[in-house]
C-alpha cells in the first residue's frame, strides 16, 4: 500500500514545479500553462485526501476546481489573444505598462 | 491483499508519478510553448493514472476528457492561432531561474523530507475511495447543488467574457 505521504510530495512536487515555472517562464502562455500544473496538483491533494478519509466531497470539490480551472482557462487565453493583438508580443517582459 | 498485489500498487504509482514528475520539468525545460503544452498533457494523463489507482474513476474521466482534452486544445490552438515561437532569454529570466530552481529544489526536498518522516499517515489501500460514480452524482444535485447550479453561472459568464475579450474591436473592423 502508498502511504498517504507520497501522493502529498508528488502533489507537492507538482505544485512547486508549477511555481518554478510561473517564475522562470517568459512566454505569457506557457506561465498559464504552469498555473494549470499548479491546480492538478492541489487536486492530487484533494482525491488523496478523500481517499485516506473514504470521503466523497474531495472528488466534489475536485469537480468545482476543474470546472473553475476551464473558465479560467476560457476567460486567461482571451485576455492573451487581446493582449498579442494590442502589443505584437507575448514576453511579459515587455508587458509591463497598463497604457499602450 | 497478498503481497504482489501491494507490491504492484506501489509500482505502478511510482511508474505514473515518475511520469508525472518528469512530464512537469519538461514543461520548465522546452523553450517551445507547444512542447510544453505536449508535456502538460503527458502530466495530466498520469495524474489521470494516480486518480484511477485511488478509485476515483469519475475525477480520471473528467481529468482526461475536460483537462486532457478540452482544456489543452484551447492552449494547443491559441499557441497556433498567435503563432508562438521560441521565448527569448532576457535578463530578469536569467536572474529567475538563478535563485527559482535551486528555491524549487530545496522547497520541495524540504517538504518531502517533513511529509514523509514526520506526517504520520497510514497507508491508502488501492481504490480505496467509497462509492461508484452514481452516489459522486446523487451527492452533487442533492448536497452540493446550489454551488452547481452557481457553477454554471459561471460558466456563462466565461462565455461571455470570453467572446467580448477575443472579439476584434469595432474601430479594427472598420479599417478592414
Amino acid at each position: 500500500m502508498v502511504p498517504l505521504s507520497y501522493y502529498l510530495v508528488l502533489s507537492g512536487v507538482l505544485f512547486a514545479c508549477g511555481v518554478t515555472g510561473f517564475l522562470i517562464k517568459r512566454n505569457i502562455i506557457t506561465v498559464f500553462m504552469s498555473i494549470e500544473l499548479m491546480l492538478n496538483g492541489v487536486n492530487l491533494s484533494f482525491v488523496a485526501f478523500a481517499a485516506q478519509w473514504h470521503a466523497l466531497s474531495g472528488q466534489i470539490f475536485v469537480f468545482f476546481v476543474m470546472v473553475v480551472a476551464a473558465a479560467e482557462a476560457t476567460v486567461g487565453l482571451a485576455i492573451i489573444i487581446a493582449v498579442f493583438r494590442t502589443r505584437e508580443t507575448l514576453n511579459v517582459d515587455q508587458v509591463n505598462l497598463l497604457k499602450l | 491483499m497478498p503481497g504482489s498485489q501491494l507490491m504492484l500498487h506501489l509500482l505502478l504509482f511510482s511508474a505514473f508519478g515518475i511520469v508525472c514528475v518528469a512530464g512537469a520539468v519538461n514543461l520548465l525545460v522546452q523553450r517551445h510553448p507547444i512542447n510544453s503544452a505536449l508535456s502538460l498533457v503527458v502530466v495530466m494523463g498520469s495524474l489521470a493514472g494516480e486518480y484511477l489507482l485511488l478509485g476515483a474513476e469519475f475525477v480520471a474521466a473528467v481529468q482526461v476528457i475536460v483537462y486532457a482534452g478540452a482544456v489543452m486544445v484551447l492552449f494547443v490552438f491559441v499557441i497556433m492561432l498567435l503563432n508562438a515561437g521560441e521565448e527569448e532569454q532576457t535578463q530578469g529570466s536569467r536572474v529567475a531561474v538563478l535563485f527559482g530552481v535551486p528555491g524549487m529544489l530545496i522547497g520541495s526536498l524540504l517538504l518531502a523530507w517533513v511529509l514523509v518522516a514526520h506526517s504520520g499517515t497510514q497507508a491508502v489501500e488501492a481504490g480505496a475511495l467509497p462509492g461508484p460514480p452514481k452516489m459522486l452524482g446523487w451527492l452533487l444535485f442533492h448536497d452540493y447543488l446550489l454551488p452547481f447550479e452557481v457553477t454554471s453561472v459561471l460558466v456563462l459568464i466565461a462565455i461571455m467574457g470570453a467572446v467580448v475579450l477575443a472579439a476584434r474591436p469595432e474601430s479594427a473592423k472598420r479599417e478592414h
